[in-house]
C-alpha cells in the first residue's frame, strides 16, 4: 500500500466512493423533504401544537389518546378502508382483464392504449366535479338512470355505503386506465413461447389467462397492489369533492382518515398536534396493510404459478 | 405513485408550519414602515375573494396615487381564502398587504390581535354602521375596516305565490310577511297546502342562520367560552322548530345550500322564498338564469336580520403598514363602497353610502325591477342585534347544520336522534 502514489490513493478512494456519491442525491433530498417531516411530525404529535399559536407543553401521548377516543376517528377509519376496498380491488381485476384484451390482436391498438389513459389526464378535481353532476341526490344522472328502469333512487349521499360507491366510482374512472397500460406493459414482456405451448399443450384461453398471464404478471400485481395501496389509504381529493362543503357529510358517512386530519389541524381544532398524530397512525396503517398485501398477493401468484389454483 | 408524493408534502407543510409559527414572529411595531410620502415607490397588495367590485376602484387609486401602487389578488371561494390567511398567518410571512376577511371567520382571527395592525383613526370613526365596527373590535382595538354587509329580505317567486293564491306584489306581500317566524311558517303552511308540491323555502339550514343572527349569544357566552350544546335550551328549541316547519310541516324542499341539487332546484320551482341577503340576490339571479318572476319583499321574519359581510384587515407581518391602512381606509370609504356595490352589489356597511343615492336608486331588472338599494337600506336600519361569534362559533354551528342536514336533507335521521349525535359531536370538539 505504502508504495502507492497520492493520485493513485485517490483513484481507489473514488473507486470506492462514487457509487455512493451517484446515488446520495435522492437520499439526501429523501432526507429533508421524508425523513425530516416524518419525524418532526412524531414530535408535533406529542405536543400540543395550535396551527396559529404554535407550539404548546409536551403531553406525550395525550394527542394519540385524545384521537382514539373520537368517534369521528373510527368513522374516518371504517370509510377509508371501505372505499379502498371499492375501489382498489374491481380497479386491479378490471385493469388485468382490460390490459389483457389491449394485448390482442385488436385494430388501431395505440388508440386504445391511449383512449384508457385519457381519465388518467382529467384533473381530479374536474372528474369530481363531473360526477357530482352525475350523483346528485335528486337531479343527477345516475338517478334518472334508475328511475328509467323502474329503480327507487339512491340516496347517493345520504347513506354511507352508497357514498363510498360513488365516490370508488370516481376513483377507478381515473386510475383503472392507468393500472391497465402497467399490466400491458408487463404482459407484452412475457415470452411468446409460453403461450404457444400452452397451446400445443391444447389450454383453452382461460386456463392461459389464469395459469399463465397472471402467474407471470406477478411482480407486476405486487406494484401495483402496493401503490394502490397507498394511495387508496390516503384518499383525499375524491371525497373531499363529493360534496359542496367538503367535510364528509352530515353524519361524517364518507369523512376519510386524511380528510380528518386536514379538519384536525385546519378546521374546528386547529390541532396540530392532533393532526400530526393522525398521520403517524395512518402511516403505520399503511405499512402493516402493505406488508399484509405483498404477502398475499406473493402468496396467490406463486401458488398460481404451480397451477394449483382453487 | 399517486399519493405518496402528496402525504410527503402535507407533512411537509405540517411540520414547515409548525416550525415556523413556533418562533415569536409578532413584531406589530411599524415604525419602520414607508408611508409613500417619503418619495419612496411602494406597492401594496390587495387580496380579496369573490366578488369585491375593486376592479375599477383600484385603476382609480393607482392612477391618483404614483407613490402607492396596489395590486389586487383575488381567490375564488372565501374557504379558499381563509385556508390561505390561516397557514400564512401561522407561517409569519406571506401574506398580503390588506387581506380581506369574511363575518364568519373573523372571531377565529380576533384571538390573535397581535397580528393585526390597529386600524383605530380619527378619520374613520363613525363611519360604518355600529355593530359592524363592534364585531371587528377586540380590546378597544379595531382589526377590520367594513366594506360589505348582508342586511336580509326576503326573496320569493311572485309567479308561484299567484298558483297558491298569495299576493304577489312585493308591497302586500311585506304585509303578508310582517312578524316572527311564526308568521313566515304559517303563511308558508298556506302556501304548501296549495301549491301542488313546490316548498316554501329552500332549506332548514338557511333558515337557521336566518334565526340564529336574530339571537344576542346563541352558541357562546360573551366571555368566549363555549355554551355546552346539550345545556343550550334555546338552541335545542330553535332547532326543533325548525325541524317542526321543515320536515312535520314540508315546508322545507330539502336542498342543501349551495349543493348540485340546490343550484338545480332554481331551475325545477322547487321552492317559493329564500331568505335573502344582499349577496344572495347575485346568486339567485346566476342560478335561476331564465326564470321569471322572482321578487324582493321589504320584509324579514323577527324582524332584520345580517348574514355576512366582508372587513379589509392589515396584517402586522406586512413590511409597509401605513400605506396600507391608507389604501384600505380609502377603499372602505362611503364613496368608494358606493360605487363597488353598483359593480358587484356588495351593500355598504357604511352610514353615509346608505344614504347615497347612487345605492338607494339602484334597482335590479331580474327581480322585476325591485328597488333593491333601497329595500336593502331598510333592512339594513332593520338589524339591532350583532350576535356574539367566538373563537369555536364555527365549529359549534356546524355541528348543528349537520344535525339539521340528516334530517332534513339526507333523511338519515329524526329530530332526536339527529340531536343526540349533535351532542356526541360537540363533545368531541373538546372545547368545553
Amino acid at each position: 500500500m505504502s508504495n502507492l502514489t497520492g493520485r493513485q490513493r485517490l483513484s481507489r478512494l473514488e473507486v470506492k466512493l462514487s457509487p455512493y456519491l451517484y446515488v446520495s442525491p435522492f437520499f439526501i433530498v429523501f432526507a429533508i423533504v421524508g425523513l425530516f417531516p416524518l419525524l418532526y411530525t412524531a414530535w408535533v404529535s406529542v405536543h400540543q401544537w395550535h396551527l396559529i399559536g404554535g407550539q404548546g407543553e409536551m403531553i406525550g401521548l395525550g394527542n394519540y389518546t385524545a384521537v382514539l377516543e373520537q368517534p369521528n376517528f373510527w368513522k374516518s377509519l371504517r370509510n377509508t378502508f371501505s372505499i379502498f376496498l371499492l375501489s382498489s380491488v374491481p380497479q386491479v381485476i378490471a385493469a388485468i382483464v382490460i390490459a389483457y384484451f389491449l394485448d390482442t390482436n385488436i385494430r388501431a391498438k395505440t388508440f386504445w392504449r391511449m383512449g384508457v389513459l385519457l381519465p388518467y389526464v382529467v384533473a381530479p378535481v374536474a372528474v369530481s366535479m363531473i360526477f357530482a353532476k352525475i350523483f346528485a341526490d335528486q337531479s343527477g344522472a345516475a338517478n334518472a338512470l334508475l328511475a328509467l328502469v323502474g329503480l327507487d333512487p339512491i340516496a347517493w349521499h345520504g347513506s354511507a355505503f352508497w357514498s363510498h360507491v360513488a365516490i370508488a366510482t370516481m376513483v377507478n374512472f381515473r386510475w383503472t386506465g392507468y393500472n391497465a397500460l402497467i399490466f400491458l406493459a408487463a404482459m407484452q414482456a412475457i415470452p411468446r413461447e409460453i403461450y404457444e405451448a400452452a397451446i400445443v399443450d391444447g389450454a383453452s384461453r382461460w386456463k392461459t389467462f389464469f395459469s399463465v398471464t397472471v402467474p407471470m404478471l406477478r411482480p407486476t400485481i405486487i406494484f401495483v397492489v402496493i401503490t394502490s395501496t397507498i394511495g387508496g389509504l390516503q384518499i383525499f381529493d375524491e371525497p373531499r369533492m363529493f360534496d359542496t362543503m367538503g367535510t364528509g357529510g352530515s353524519d361524517k358517512q364518507w369523512m376519510t382518515l386524511t380528510m380528518y386530519i386536514y379538519e384536525l389541524g385546519w378546521g374546528a381544532q386547529k390541532s396540530f398536534g392532533r393532526a400530526a398524530a393522525v398521520s403517524w397512525i395512518l402511516f403505520l396503517i399503511i405499512i402493516v396493510v402493505g406488508a399484509i398485501n405483498f404477502l398475499i398477493t406473493r402468496r396467490i401468484a406463486s401458488s398460481d404459478a404451480k397451477g394449483a389454483r382453487r | 405513485m399517486r399519493s405518496a408524493f402528496k402525504t410527503l408534502t402535507a407533512l411537509a407543510c405540517v411540520t414547515a408550519l409548525a416550525a415556523c409559527s413556533g418562533g415569536d414572529t409578532t413584531d406589530t411595531s411599524s415604525g419602520t414602515t414607508n408611508d409613500g410620502a417619503s418619495g419612496q415607490k411602494v406597492t401594496i397588495t390587495v387580496a380579496t375573494f369573490n366578488e369585491f367590485g375593486y376592479e375599477d376602484l383600484i385603476k382609480e387609486w393607482n392612477a391618483a396615487n404614483p407613490d402607492i401602487q396596489v395590486e389586487h389578488k383575488k381567490a375564488a371561494t372565501s374557504n379558499e381564502a381563509r385556508d390561505n390567511m390561516n397557514t400564512r398567518l401561522a407561517a409569519g410571512s406571506g401574506l398580503a398587504d390588506i387581506e380581506a376577511i369574511e363575518v364568519d371567520w373573523l372571531p377565529e382571527l380576533a384571538q390573535y390581535p397581535d397580528a393585526f395592525v390597529d386600524l383605530n383613526d380619527p378619520s374613520v370613526e363613525g363611519r360604518w354602521l355600529d355593530w359592524k365596527t363592534q364585531a371587528a373590535t377586540v380590546d378597544g382595538k379595531l382589526i377590520g375596516y367594513g366594506t360589505d354587509i348582508g342586511p336580509e329580505a326576503v326573496c320569493y317567486r311572485a309567479d308561484l305565490f299567484e298558483k297558491a293564491g298569495l299576493p304577489t306584489d312585493r308591497d302586500e306581500v311585506a304585509k303578508l310577511l310582517e312578524g316572527d317566524w311564526d308568521t313566515y311558517f304559517e303563511v308558508g303552511k298556506q302556501f304548501v297546502a296549495k301549491s301542488g308540491g313546490v316548498a316554501w323555502f329552500d332549506s332548514a339550514g338557511a333558515t337557521y342562520q336566518g334565526m340564529i343572527n336574530q339571537m344576542e349569544a346563541p352558541l357562546e357566552n360573551t366571555d368566549g367560552t363555549p355554551k355546552p350544546l346539550d345545556q343550550n335550551a334555546e338552541i335545542k328549541a330553535l332547532y326543533e322548530r325548525i325541524l317542526q316547519a321543515s320536515v312535520d310541516d314540508k315546508l322545507s324542499a330539502g336542498l342543501s345550500q349551495w349543493s348540485e341539487d340546490w343550484t338545480a332546484g332554481f331551475q325545477q320551482d322547487k321552492f317559493a322564498t329564500m331568505l335573502c341577503p344582499g349577496w344572495m340576490l347575485g346568486v339567485i339571479e346566476g342560478n335561476a338564469e331564465g326564470v321569471t318572476g322572482w321578487d324582493v319583499a321589504d320584509v324579514f321574519p323577527g324582524g332584520g336580520g345580517n348574514w355576512g359581510g366582508s372587513y379589509l384587515t392589515v396584517p402586522a407581518q406586512g413590511k409597509n403598514t401605513d400605506a396600507a391602512k391608507k389604501v384600505a381606509a380609502w377603499l372602505t370609504a362611503p364613496e368608494q363602497q358606493a360605487k363597488a356595490f353598483a359593480s358587484k352589489g356588495t351593500f355598504p356597511s357604511q352610514v353615509k353610502a346608505l344614504e347615497d343615492p347612487a345605492v338607494l336608486d339602484f334597482s335590479n331588472p331580474f327581480f322585476n325591477d325591485a328597488p333593491v338599494g333601497k329595500i336593502m337600506a331598510n333592512r339594513a336600519q332593520a338589524v339591532t342585534i350583532s350576535p356574539y361569534k367566538g373563537p369555536n362559533f364555527f365549529a359549534i354551528t356546524t355541528v348543528v347544520t349537520d344535525a339539521l342536514t340528516r334530517v332534513d336533507v339526507d333523511k338519515t335521521d329524526d329530530a332526536a336522534s339527529s340531536w343526540t349525535k349533535a351532542v356526541d359531536a360537540y363533545k368531541a370538539l373538546g372545547i368545553s
